[in-house]
């Protein structure tokens, strides 16, 4: 013992690692693996981003809100339309035929494919630098699993760099702005908060949080003071929000690129459906249906259905009223005032990351026509507090899983489906293994000054013992709940097909969405009770 | 060995002090840590088979991967003493069956698999060049599931033993950095899920065999050795080390020529039962062994790195001499190089020295006997990634030059994206956070070393993937890659049998050394 001390006084505590090289070396074997998936399924959305290219390469920038020559029309905020901009000059040197705009239709040479995945893969830098942000001050334990959480994210790889979107890109510039917030650095926040609403205004849904918490933590000093500040933060979010809707207002065409933006045409649910409130919202409407037919009374099915994928402007609803834009705007809202009536009494920077990931689970929740990739949204920021202790370790775990596994059917062909598995697996694997060995150590440490200095070795070795067995569990609840989804996926898989083999093709899918629902729904009541209890 | 338990220590301090950048995956032990490893290598393993595979939509003759699904074509469709026989429904000349009987039961199972849900793949005569969707992915995933069935397993038989005794605990990091180096070796990946072959069976095996030697279980690591043999007579490539280990093993026990006389029940019987089917008539026998030696094709295939086709560049071997002379001359090259080894694991037997027997029975094999192929590269990198905790940048090196003498193959194969992944992969992982403050001697021989010719390579690269070769000389970059690999390997394997010589030296020093441990 005492020759080991001697030794450890010899050898001075090494310098801490920059750490900026390692991220570096967890993003770049995130990369290779994301290389090469590059000839893997990619959804039409690619079709999109690629068609996107062609309408702000070729076309002056007051035709790009107004083009029709695709069904794929422009429907982002002005920012995301400059960076595809930005993009299609690269496009545009490496083949011409990726950004025409009629001979580019459908384009699937190898070069478009590889360009595209790139760019997904080299704008992902911005989330690298979001996480590094966050996380340069914390222990290097914590700020590794924070790493594996975020820059190894397998529903960033499923929806990024499989469907195909530039997400890591966004929520990189989300959690830059989180930084800044946390750092105390408001007014930054605020502008970058603002420049990503001008990228993707579905991030929108954060805005009252940011409003109030701006507000109240940036704004409320005093009367001459505040209204100062106020007015230089106004200032700010309107330079933005000129940079990118003035070309626009100059041409006179903020309308139409407003009614671009919010397609309320669209209707409630996507044809998968999200596993929000509404999917409970439209079971109820069946089963109370199904029995009101049982008892005689002439119920007339609906126009629309939720399951055929399209839905149009009639009532998909045969019992129960009609659900509006409206109506789900001000449930969000309703869902979110707790929230905002604590960052408006006790705005600290600290908590700002969980009100801006209640925000979203709210956003996803309750609101009108999400897709199930929006769950990403409050996933990836959440990822930033789960470290913090076991409670939140546990949720995150929980809610992790099953949001990754909400978006499987979005891969529906057999070539990925183990890549799907093995990548929610191994996310799985790395959350266990990394957490308990956080909250092993955490234990430890707390249990240790406890005893006292004779026989402290020998308490430190029971306290880790004991540790080691208690270290990070779930519960029996949880548990079960992820066995259930394991049965979900078997179901769905093997023993639909050999019990009911074409019959009721949208069962395996509806069953997902009910179930996971549940699992969303209970995040958001455990987040909600965190927040209103803290 | 001081050495090494400097590291070791080193590496128990780096636990202690909470800084590890591994020791949070790692804190459960070896099995949780392994399974962890495993799941992303069979990650990379699936993504990798997404891309082309060899001879993909080439007709006439397609390629392997057009062959393996031939095979099983004809097992499944053929009774089992027709495999090996040219008939009116068996064309020898369309990828015929060329290795052993072991290769064809796993065929005929995975045919099994692939007939269940799409017959029409496996279709005697219509399914050749079948290359539907389901077809392809049942394929791959038949790949797949040798591998996490067969290999992994053999590697967590091979860790676990390698580091039992040992300070598990402080030595963790290092134990998973050698579990996935192994896993994810990128030529293996490479040449199992890109460009499509089984060798990950043949290998796993050999993998047991060791580990079963390691453990002392010589019966065990018989039948398993026997059983790759019988997989793809390749495997014969390690033969010189396990029979040379387990000779001087047994000589030095009471009854050596009853022990030897055991090991030899233990193998005959194992190849009797492989070959049950075709022991019966000797006309029969030698007709499956006439399939397995195809002599015809010459001393050496496209532009391999061994001995005789980078010398043919100034010696003509095949325009000098007759087929069965060279064959003489390649079988005495080839003894007369793993001679040495083998005398060193006669005399002294010992684990370590087993292990770099088999890197140099294997090296000598790969680069001096008679019709060798850039992918037996894979065979001497094997035991390579056994030792790569002892030999790091020796393993790291072998690979990158071996990965490199497989390029004009895999380009060939337009498999370049995972190229470049897996190899950025791999130096990625030798770099991995914590492997990198081990002090390192740099001296100028050294460091300009280990510039220069990595720097040879990535330009070669650069060269052959953008320039075309002039007209008079198509093959002039093929034939200057397989000049620098010939000459990385063969300092290699004179570097790695003059390491396993020193041991001798040491051995004395070292078995004190056990017993005070």
């Amino acid at each position: 013992m005492e020759s080991q001390s001697t030794q450890k006084l010899k050898n001075p505590p090494k310098p801490p690692h920059n750490p900026i090289s390692e991220l570096w070396w967890f993003f770049a074997a995130a990369t290779c693996v994301k290389l090469l998936l590059i000839p893997a399924y990619r959804s039409t959305d690619f079709e999109v981003h690629r068609h996107w290219l062609a309408i702000t390469h070729s076309l002056p920038l007051s035709q790009w809100y107004l083009d029709e020559t695709s069904p794929w029309t422009l429907d982002y905020p002005p920012f995301f339309a400059y960076f595809e901009r930005f993009l299609s000059i690269f496009a545009n040197l490496i083949d011409p035929q990726m950004v025409h705009l009629q001979n580019g239709l459908n384009y699937s040479s190898d070069t478009v494919v590889y360009f595209q995945r790139v760019s997904v893969c080299v704008s992902d830098l911005c989330l690298l630098y979001g996480v590094y942000r966050l996380t340069r001050n914390l222990d290097p334990v914590r700020r590794k699993l924070i790493w594996v959480l975020v820059v190894w994210s397998p529903m960033l790889v499923v929806v990024d760099h499989l469907h195909f979107q530039y997400n890591g890109f966004l929520l990189g510039v989300l959690l830059i702005s989180l930084s800044y917030l946390e750092e105390g650095r408001d007014l930054m926040g605020g502008l970058v908060f603002a420049v990503l609403l001008c990228f993707k205004h579905l991030f929108a849904v954060a805005a009252p949080v940011y409003f109030v918490y701006l507000l109240r933590h940036y704004c409320w000093k005093g009367l001459v003071k505040g209204f100062g500040r106020l007015l230089i933060l106004g200032t700010v979010v309107v330079a933005v929000f000129a940079v990118a809707y003035g070309p626009f207002v100059y041409h006179g065409q903020i309308k139409q690129v407003i009614h671009r933006m919010f397609p309320f045409g669209r209707g409630l649910c996507h044809a998968y459906w999200a596993p929000n409130f509404w999917v409970f919202y439209i079971l109820l409407d069946k089963v109370i249906a199904f029995f009101l037919g049982r008892l005689g009374f002439k119920i007339q099915a609906p126009a629309a259905s939720f399951t055929g994928g399209l839905v149009g402007d009639s009532s998909p609803f045969a019992v129960l009223p009609q659900i509006t834009p409206a109506i789900t705007f001000i449930m969000v809202l309703l869902a979110l005032s707790p929230c905002l009536i604590k960052a408006w009494r006790d705005p600290r920077p600290m908590m700002i990351t969980r009100w801006v990931a209640y925000a979203y689970t709210c956003g996803f929740l309750f609101g009108w026509h999400v897709h199930e990739k929006a769950s990403l949204h409050f996933v990836i920021p959440l990822a930033i507090v789960a470290v913090q202790n076991l409670d939140t370790a546990r949720h995150y775990f929980f809610l992790s899983i099953v949001s990754c596994y909400s978006l499987f059917p979005l891969l529906f062909e057999s070539q990925e489906y183990p890549i799907k598995v093995l990548l929610l697996l191994l996310h799985s694997m790395l959350m266990w293994l990394g957490f308990s060995a956080q909250f092993t150590k955490d234990k430890t440490l707390e249990m240790a000054p406890s005893g006292k200095n004779k026989d402290s070795h020998l308490e430190l070795n029971r306290s880790v013992i004991a540790a080691q067995k208690g270290g990070f569990d779930i519960g029996w609840v949880v548990w079960s709940y992820l066995v259930g989804l394991l049965l979900v996926e078997i179901w769905g898989q093997f023993l639909h097909p050999i019990f009911l083999g074409a019959k009721l093709p949208f069962l395996p899918l509806m069953l997902i969405s009910v179930y996971c629902s549940v699992g969303v729904m209970y995040s958001f009541l455990w987040q909600l009770k965190h927040i209103l209890v803290s | 060995m001081t050495k090494s338990s400097k590291k070791s220590k080193e590496d128990e301090e780096i636990v202690d002090s909470g800084d590890d950048a591994w020791c949070w995956l790692l804190h459960k032990g070896i099995t949780p840590s392994f399974f962890c490893i495993a799941l992303f290598s069979l990650l990379v393993r699936v993504a990798v088979s997404l891309h082309p595979y060899s001879g993909a939509a080439t007709p006439p003759k397609f390629g392997d991967f057009e062959a393996q699904r031939h095979w099983m074509e004809i097992t499944l469709n053929l009774p089992l003493n027709e495999w090996y026989r040219n008939t009116t429904l068996n064309d020898l000349s369309y990828w015929g069956l060329d290795y052993p009987p072991l290769t064809a039961y796993q065929s005929y199972v995975h045919g099994l698999f692939i007939r269940f849900f799409s017959p029409e793949s496996v279709a005697l005569f219509t399914s050749r060049g079948h290359e539907s969707y389901l077809g392809k992915l049942l394929m791959r995933w038949t790949v797949l599931s040798s591998d996490a069935l067969v290999f992994f397993p053999a590697v967590f038989y091979f860790i676990v033993v390698y580091y039992s005794g040992r300070n598990q605990r402080g030595r963790m990091c290092g134990i998973a950095w050698h579990i996935a180096i192994i896993l994810l070796n990128p030529c293996l990946i490479l040449i199992d899920h890109g460009h499509f072959q089984y060798n990950c069976i043949s290998l796993g095996l050999t993998i047991g065999a060791i580990a079963a030697i390691l453990s002392d279980k010589d019966l065990l690591a018989c039948v398993l050795y026997s059983l790759a043999l019988n997989h793809k007579q390749m495997s014969a490539y390690f033969a010189p080390a396990f029979f040379s280990h387990l000779l001087g093993k047994c000589i030095r026990r009471r009854y050596p020529i009853f022990e030897v006389f055991k090991l030899g029940i233990v193998v005959s019987g194992t190849f009797l039962v492989v070959w049950w089917p075709y022991v019966h008539s000797v006309e029969a026998f030698f007709e499956v062994l006439s399939r397995l030696a195809p002599f015809e094709r010459g001393i050496y295939e496209d532009y391999v790195a061994n001995f005789w086709c980078t010398t043919s560049v100034l010696v003509k071997w095949k325009r000098l001499f007759p087929t069965h002379q060279l064959k003489v001359l390649s079988l005495g090259a080839t003894i007369s190089t793993f001679l040495p080894s083998m005398i060193q694991q006669i005399w002294a037997p010992s684990k370590k020295g087993f292990l770099y027997g088999l890197l140099n029975s294997a090296f000598s094999f790969y680069l001096f006997s008679f019709q060798v192929h850039e992918k037996s590269i894979l065979l001497p990198l094997l035991p390579a990634s056994l030792l790569a905790s002892e030999e790091p940048f020796l393993f790291t090196w072998m690979t990158l030059y071996a990965l490199f003498s497989m390029f004009p193959l895999l380009h060939r194969d337009k498999l370049v994206l995972p190229y470049i992944a897996l190899s950025a992969l791999f130096i990625l992982l030798s770099l991995a956070p914590n492997r990198r403050q081990e002090t390192r001697e740099t001296n100028a021989f050294r460091s300009i070393v280990t510039t220069f010719f990595p720097l040879c390579s990535l330009i070669l690269h650069v060269v052959y993937l953008s320039m075309n070769a002039p007209q008079r000389y198509p093959f002039l970059f093929e034939a200057l890659i397989m000049l620098l690999c010939f000459s990385q390997f063969t300092f290699l394997t004179m570097y790695t049998n003059a390491q396993q010589w020193m041991l001798l030296k040491h051995s004395n020093l070292v078995d004190k050394e056990k017993k005070l441990l």
